[in-house]
């Protein structure tokens, strides 16, 4: 079911062709802007978890959130897929715009919404099902059920996720069989499969050990050229080594938003410094 | 000191468990070999004993028979009954004798004292005649009669005759089955329809004088087959009882015995081990395989076979998707609160409800409420004949499948609560509804438990009996619920089930001495039944749980 508001957004979102873009140069001003957060608040039941968030996430490129536990980040981030839409008794208020179109309009059908947002969480989850079926789930859940399409479609998936291969004489064997960090870049290929315009990476690498972070990366990397990357991480060393903007966040707040070189080599905040330099968190 | 010790080292707990599992399994192996020891020794040929007895008033008997069972009973309870004894021993050894010869004793047993026998043989020519009617027959074979003369056969081809002549009976019998079951049984499905068919005419008001002319053309049509099926039918009755043999008791009197009431004959004395065995293993399939003769105390148990399997069957098609619906609403969609937490307590509550009362709510709301409802609206053209409005295979596995419901909801929701939050996720993450992630995701990982869920369900189901008897379960079925006459599943109507034998023959027949063996053969059948139902639904259960494994990471 397609509502008017998504066809709007989806002509906004044909034009992706910066992929050839110069790298950025930190600079938020210049670049084309895939979000925008206005004055978000959300309140889990009683306790307030974001205080009036404003942001704007910049097209094609990696955008980390850091900061200590519990500071709202995650929480930031599955709201931009609404997958705080689970949470009994969470509310929100304020906006955020995908191409400035509201999110949160009622006109939006939330399964069209992640099939453009896509969403790889902190552990690997992959289905009971073979590494085919696991990259080809977003596209049988679309109706796609023709074979050479899938076919295709799940090669390009893989390889785009620097697993095909590993994996091109394994499809048929159950995803549940690989090592973590395998799982952790199927579960990518599977987000990569439909095509989102927006990947949002929650801790990718934190249950993985250091050669399948630095795997995972290098493919942050990669992504990068077609797609608008969120990511949330603990290790402040990853958001330097693959994000362009950074934003550090602190209780629910978001307390400085910059490119990533500014903000570790001369943050504007005094709170900022005192994290990236384990003062505190 | 050390006591506290032993204590503290959890060595006696250990030692409780172990007492505790093997006391378990004490009972469950105690119980299986006794029903099977009972049970499977019935089916084996005894030699038949001849013997010179002297009787309760001091008289000799011959008495024949094969020796069923024996006790020691006290000299003073018997010389109080007044039996006069030969021995002085305090305990007196007892035989019950199956003397078989209904027709001419009155009973097919006796008990007899073994120091009153005088003298004991088993001779080699001794014959046993298994008939349809009055029980077995004990005797030695005099002649052979055919058309009521006697054949001239020299005593060594008489043996051979005998075989040749049965099998050539048993095998007009079957024919003759063969035409009742199928031929006659096709031509009165026919009628009843074309009577059906006149009713509904007439209740619609289009009973036409055409359309009387029509039916009774089709009905002609019918009466010139079955017409044409009797004569037959007739031929073969006279084929039938063309032969009978004239049998030689212990005693010395002579009975005839019609040869078309014989079931199969034998000499046991003479058997070899081998071919003894191989009678015994004969004698097992048919019970297995054979519909039950004299108010079930003889023959197999087959309908009831079938009718249990077949009841638990449908019950599991029923139940499914009930209890899976049901669960997935409560865990999945409905609101978590007070309403739902009632709805556990109560679904949890059901499962504690005598199973007598599902019978009568069964008998109540599915049987004269629903099946009522349905003859009216549907079969009017039959009443006041009922065809669901009265008990039948439906009902029952209606009836038990509310009955196990409770186990497959709590299960189901089980399974789903197991599922990780982070499956869920994953699967909404990438635009699937909620619905599209239930079906290609959550109910496929919980498939395990929901077969969990099944196999107590239907471990239940097929124990059950009490609510059974009030809304389906027959003593004798005249036909099978699945057979060849259109629409072949006949779901209206009444069955067998093994339980329900084992209560029938046990406490109802008239012959309880000879049916105990039966009782402990369908037992131990019922309880394979069942394991037999619950190993093809573990191994369902393994293959799902090896396709969806590895849920812990």
């Amino acid at each position: 079911m397609t509502t008017a508001a998504d066809k709007e957004i989806r002509t906004h979102a044909i034009n992706i062709d910066a992929l050839n873009r110069p790298a950025s140069q930190g600079d938020i001003d210049s670049e084309e802007i895939a979000l925008e957060v206005s004055n978000l608040n959300l309140h889990y039941g009683t306790a307030q978890a974001l205080y009036d968030v404003n942001m704007v996430i910049p097209k094609n490129r990696v955008t980390a959130f850091i900061g200590p536990s519990g500071c709202g980040k995650s929480t930031l981030l599955r709201c931009f897929n609404r997958m705080n839409d689970l949470v009994d008794g969470c509310k929100i208020d304020g906006k955020i715009e995908l191409h400035g179109q509201d999110i949160y309009s009622k006109k939006v059908n939330v399964a069209n919404l992640r099939r453009r947002i896509g969403m790889v969480f902190q552990k690997p989850n992959p289905f009971p099902k073979s590494v085919y079926e696991n990259v080809a789930y977003g596209l049988r859940i679309q109706g796609v059920n023709d074979k050479r399409r899938l076919d295709e479609a799940v090669e390009k998936a893989l390889r785009g996720a620097a697993l095909w291969d590993e994996m091109k004489d394994r499809l048929n064997d159950n995803a549940l069989g690989m090592s973590g960090g395998q799982q952790q870049r199927l579960v990518i290929a599977r987000a990569i499969a439909i095509e989102p315009e927006v990947m949002l990476l929650d801790e990718p690498a934190s249950a993985l050990d250091p050669i399948s972070t630095l795997k995972i990366e290098e493919l942050i990397y990669e992504l990068k050229q077609n797609y608008t990357i969120i990511i949330v991480t603990h290790n402040m060393q990853q958001a330097a080594r693959v994000s362009d903007y950074t934003a550090f966040m602190y209780i629910g707040k978001l307390i400085e938003f910059a490119g990533t070189n500014k903000l570790f080599t001369n943050p504007a905040k005094k709170q900022t410094e005192d994290y990236i330099t384990g003062r505190y968190g | 000191m050390k006591v506290q010790d032993w204590f503290k080292s959890g060595n006696p707990w250990i030692w409780l468990n172990a007492a505790a599992v093997s006391a378990s399994l004490i009972m469950v192996f105690g119980l299986l070999g006794l029903i099977m020891v009972r049970g499977l020794g019935f089916f084996w040929p005894a030699d038949v004993q001849l013997m010179d007895y002297v009787d309760e008033q001091g008289q000799e008997v011959r008495l024949m028979g094969e020796i069923w069972g024996e006790e020691d009973v006290d000299r003073e309870t018997l010389l109080e009954n007044g039996v006069k004894l030969t021995s002085e021993n305090k305990f007196i050894t007892r035989y019950t004798l199956k003397t078989g010869n209904r027709d001419v004793y009155g009973a097919d047993f006796r008990l007899i004292l073994k120091p009153n026998i005088k003298t004991l043989e088993s001779p080699d020519n001794a014959l046993v005649v298994i008939r349809r009617e009055w029980g077995n027959f004990y005797g030695f074979l005099d002649s052979i009669k055919e058309q009521g003369t006697q054949l001239a056969v020299s005593e060594d081809a008489l043996w051979s005759e005998l075989i040749s002549r049965t099998d050539r009976v048993l095998s007009l019998h079957d024919q003759i089955v063969d035409i009742q079951k199928s031929d006659i049984g096709e031509i009165n499905h026919e009628l009843e329809k074309l009577r059906l068919q006149k009713r509904r005419y007439e209740l619609d008001n289009e009973l036409t004088s055409e359309r009387i002319a029509e039916l009774a053309a089709a009905r002609e049509v019918q009466d010139a087959l079955y017409a044409d099926v009797q004569k037959r039918l007739n031929d073969l009755n006279l084929e039938i009882i063309r032969d009978s043999i004239v049998v030689r008791i212990a005693d010395g009197q002579t009975k005839e015995i019609q040869l078309d009431k014989v079931v199969k004959v034998y000499k046991p004395n003479q058997m070899s081990v081998f071919s003894k065995t191989g009678t015994y293993f004969a004698n097992i399939w048919e019970f297995v395989s054979d519909e039950p003769r004299e108010a079930n105390t003889e023959g197999g148990v087959f309908p009831a076979i079938f009718g249990t399997v077949m009841m638990v069957i449908i019950m599991a098609i029923l139940v499914t998707p009930l209890g899976v619906i049901a669960a997935v609403y409560l865990r999945e969609y409905a609101k978590q609160g007070v309403i739902t937490r009632t709805i556990r307590i109560a679904v949890n509550n059901l499962a504690g409800v005598p199973s007598i009362v599902y019978g009568v709510f069964g008998l109540g709301f599915f049987v004269y409420f629903l099946g009522g409802n349905i003859d009216q609206l549907f079969f009017s053209e039959g009443l006041p004949s009922p065809t669901f409005g009265t008990p039948g295979i439906l009902w029952s596995s209606l009836t038990l499948a509310l009955l196990t419901l409770p186990v497959v909801i709590v299960a189901t929701e089980e399974g789903l609560s197991r599922i990780p939050i982070s499956i869920r996720e994953g699967s909404l993450a990438l635009g699937a509804t909620k619905f599209e992630t239930l079906w290609r995701t959550i109910l496929p990982m919980s498939s395990p438990a929901i077969m969990t869920g099944l196999i107590l369900a239907v471990a239940r189901a097929a124990g059950e009996v009490a609510p059974l008897m009030l809304v389906g379960v027959v003593k004798l079925a005249p036909s099978l619920p699945l057979d060849g006459t259109a629409p072949f599943v006949h779901l209206d109507r009444k069955f067998m089930h093994l339980g329900f034998h084992i209560y029938d023959v046990g406490f109802q027949s008239p012959n309880v001495e000879a049916a105990r063996p039966l009782v402990y053969a369908t037992s131990l059948l019922l309880v394979l039944v069942i394991i037999a139902l619950n190993i093809v639904a573990i191994q369902i259960r393994n293959r799902l749980r090896e396709k969806y494994r590895a849920l812990e990471s």
